[in-house]
């Protein structure tokens, strides 16, 4: 179980200025103003921006007015995936605010999932949620539990409230006796490469503690140079966690909500 | 060729895919389970016959049975891609929902790559996924 309570807080309270601008070829009469918002990291874009859709939907044409979709430096932000991660993947080196253009039309079909309501975004949190529960804990846990509780991890997340997500999420993080994790959920997001995910369990066969550094040294070789040199920056939650961080104390603490740890390998030159 | 009346069991590959020499370029990728003591060999010849997936679709509630279960997929196709599949395949009017289901417990997210299910999910050198017209694991 999670004991580092105040680890988890630092990383719950994350947040990101976003500075949100209408795209300008598609604005209908006069461009309208930006609009700033201070996003939680742990959170998802449609969760966070009715305000941006009622702003900026008025000042487009109407018959051309489609499904709102962001864009950052010409590229679709995917919405299923957490702000934090998003911010860390494509916009490490931004000034801030992140600069996010807004658009609604022409929606990037081949790119972006649809995204027709905030239901469609829970349902892919839960999905997630549950697939690192499979890996985790063969679904036991998660399958053990009630609706309300499901309902309740959204909610907290939703609300930003730290204390209604961790009395639920807690029971995903436990491990009693020889019963830990079977298997860390992991993605590993290099630019626009399709995300990496494999089975890596916390314990080497021979019965050492796994780190960072031994799954990073699994999956991605080639972020090391020729003499041990790294070659890229490790980033979670804009953090880089020493590679000897223990991937199982990674995994109860650096999680997002969904229970992933989302690692991102960025290029060197990102100043901190 | 077209689905419906495919008789071979392999789904058409209309373009090459790059991220299968992605995955051919890492050294390191194989799972702690199939680590072998001589890993050069080993993960050549395991990389080699990983150019695809194979799949067995099996129905859950009311969906219908499909004459033919076991396909091979490539890697790097989408879960989304496979939705499409069934939903020719099958026939399904365009107001029908499919839902597709690993290890009867959760729905992937129809951008995952089949080949990440079957590394993660998979079991006796397939993968099993359940298809149903509603929600049924949640």
């Amino acid at each position: 179980m999670a004991e580092d309570r105040e680890i988890l807080r630092e990383i719950w309270e994350g947040k990101i200025p976003v500075c949100f601008t209408l795209a300008s070829e598609e604005v209908h009469s006069e461009q309208p103003d930006p609009i700033y918002l201070l996003v939680s990291r742990l959170s998802y874009f449609p969760v966070v921006t009715d305000k941006v859709y009622r702003h900026f939907s008025r000042c487009i044409d109407q018959e051309k007015l489609d499904e709102m979709w962001l864009e950052y430096e010409g590229l679709p932000i995917k919405w299923h995936y957490p702000i934090g991660l998003l911010f860390d993947l494509l916009a490490g080196d931004e000034v801030l605010p992140w600069s996010i253009t807004v658009h609604f039309q022409n929606f990037p079909r081949d790119e972006l999932l649809h995204c027709p309501n905030k239901e469609a975004v829970e349902s892919l949190y839960m999905s997630t949620l549950k697939e690192a529960d499979a890996l985790k804990h063969r679904s036991q846990i998660v399958n053990s539990m009630q609706r309300k509780d499901h309902k309740q991890l959204w909610i907290g997340l939703q609300n930003d409230n730290f204390d209604q997500f961790w009395a639920v999420n807690r029971k995903l993080m436990e491990m009693g006796g020889d019963d830990m994790f079977r298997h860390i959920p992991f993605r590993i997001y290099q630019s626009e490469k399709p995300y990496l995910q494999k089975l890596f369990r916390p314990v080497s066969e021979e019965g050492y503690t796994q780190n960072l550094e031994q799954l990073l040294k699994m999956f991605v070789p080639h972020i090391w140079g020729k003499n041990g040199e790294l070659l890229k920056r490790v980033l979670i939650h804009g953090v880089d966690p020493p590679l000897n961080t223990s991937i199982l104390w990674l995994s109860e603490h650096f999680s997002y909500p969904d229970n992933f740890l989302h690692i991102c390998i960025v290029p060197m030159d990102i100043p901190s | 060729m077209s689905a419906t009346n495919a008789e071979e069991s392999e789904i058409s590959n209309e373009e090459t895919d790059p991220c299968l020499k992605t995955e051919e370029q890492q050294p390191g990728d194989v799972s702690p389970e199939y680590k072998s003591k001589e890993p050069t060999g080993a993960s050549a010849s395991v990389t080699e016959s990983k150019t695809k997936v194979d799949l067995l679709l099996k129905p859950a509630g009311d969906a219908p049975i499909m004459k033919k279960k076991k396909w091979a997929v490539e890697y790097c196709k989408k879960v989304s891609w496979i939705s499409e599949f069934l939903r020719k395949y099958l026939k399904f009017e365009p107001s029908e929902s499919i839902f597709l289901y690993v290890n009867q417990s959760f729905s992937p997210a129809p951008d995952t790559e089949v080949g990440t299910l079957f590394e993660c999910f998979g079991s006796d050198g397939k993968l099993v996924l359940h298809y149903c017209k509603s929600a049924a694991w949640g």
